[in-house]
């Protein structure tokens, strides 16, 4: 039987006293992804040919190289705020809860981490 | 996990049929969500014709009519009827409003009447609002200060710093706007919600109050604050036109402006 008062449940374990990082973090990465998708987008339609080598030599340019690990961080990063809070508006006991947090921050380090060596080894003249 | 369905003991039957009397010249059919605590059966959808031609303008005056003709076992709340106590607020027509300034003439078809959307149901058309109200205590809706007040008169405000004040006051927690949010649905034990927000709002714009760091600390949480996800249903829903999402984009301005 619970006996606790309505205001204390409401008041709960108190404020976390943060947040506002995510929520400046998923509008920052929002704002860059905005400019760098763009770029992406043109970028792709701009190639004359998009197999391995041509695809290689354009990334064999520094700042495409950049742009493209820019691109690629930044949108794992957002996505990983963003299922974040699938997580947290719909998941609501906590091993589940928990174990999904920590299997999304995961999978997202890895796939960025993953991306990263992708491009720079393609960019440094990878091997087919 | 969130849950998308009714437990099976919350699905909705088909309930009872009342007619109108006989010689009615303007039948409405009202069809009105009923549930009875005491009877152990599932919640139930009864439809009762009105005659329009013998029944004021607003819902609340055809619930009120149906409670005194047709059937007193029917359960609302109400007292102002005049939207300003908040009292009746309810789901009509698929939006949240109150009965009473809600005509029924602006409604298209039968009329559609469900308690508060996911709250849980203490009888009939009255939610059980024991937690809203208690995440309103828990802002403090109070004013807070250090400055003792002047002995000879009010704490004073300019005209401007009033009008800062003016919609966020007129709120007359009647939980419209905070049942109409699904944030709000999955995770009310630790959202506050627009209609809390908002109020917390009203304290954190008031010019006389002195305890703002200290109410930003207590609202800077990813569940508290940060579960809005600005999709405005409250604004779109708010039987007296105020704003809360713009209230609660207020506030994250204000978290944002003293960390940046």
């Amino acid at each position: 039987m619970a006996l606790r008062s309505p205001l204390g449940r409401a008041l709960g374990l108190g404020s976390a006293k943060s947040g506002f990082g995510h929520w400046w973090g998923q509008r920052l990465s929002a704002g860059a992804l905005v400019l760098l998708g763009l770029w992406f987008a043109v970028s792709l339609l701009g190639l004359a040919s998009t197999d391995y080598w041509a695809v290689a030599a354009w990334v064999g340019e520094p700042r495409h190289a950049i742009l493209l690990i820019l691109f690629l961080i930044t949108l794992l990063y957002h996505s990983s705020l963003g299922v974040q809070v699938v997580i947290e508006d719909y998941v609501h006991e906590a091993p589940a809860k928990v174990s999904a947090l920590v299997v999304n921050r995961f999978l997202h380090v890895a796939l960025a981490v993953a991306g990263v060596y992708s491009v720079v080894t393609l960019s440094v003249g990878g091997q087919a | 996990m969130a849950e998308f369905r009714l437990p099976a003991n919350s699905r909705v039957q088909p309930g009872r049929e009342h007619k109108a009397p006989a010689g009615a010249t303007r039948v409405r059919r009202f069809r009105i969500y009923r549930y009875d605590p005491d009877g152990g059966g599932n919640p139930r959808l009864d439809t009762y014709e009105v005659d329009l031609d013998r029944c004021g303008p607003m819902v609340l005056d055809a619930l009120i009519k149906i409670k005194n003709e047709v059937d007193a076992t029917l359960t609302f709340r109400r007292s102002c009827r005049e939207g300003i106590c908040g009292s009746c607020a309810m789901n009509i027509d698929g939006g949240n409003t109150l009965a009473c300034t809600q005509a029924i003439g602006d409604i298209g078809g039968d009329v559609r009447i469900y308690p508060l959307p996911h709250m849980a149901v203490v009888k009939d058309l009255v939610p059980d609002l024991t937690n809203f109200y208690a995440q309103y205590a828990s802002i403090k809706p109070w004013l807070q200060t250090r400055t003792p007040a002047p002995p000879d008169r009010e704490r004073l405000q300019s005209k401007a710093e009033q009008e800062r004040i003016d919609m966020p006051s007129a709120c007359i927690l009647c939980a419209c706007c905070s049942t109409s949010c699904p944030s709000y649905w999955w995770n009310s034990d630790r959202y506050l919600g627009p209609a809390t927000l908002l109020a917390a709002y009203r304290w954190l714009v008031d010019s006389r109050d002195e305890a703002t760091g200290e109410r930003l600390d207590d609202l800077e949480d990813p569940f508290r604050l940060y579960r809005c996800h600005t999709i405005m249903n409250c604004t779109m829903t708010c039987p007296k036109g105020l704003n809360p999402a713009r209230a609660i984009a207020g506030i994250k301005q204000m978290i944002a402006e003293r960390k940046l």
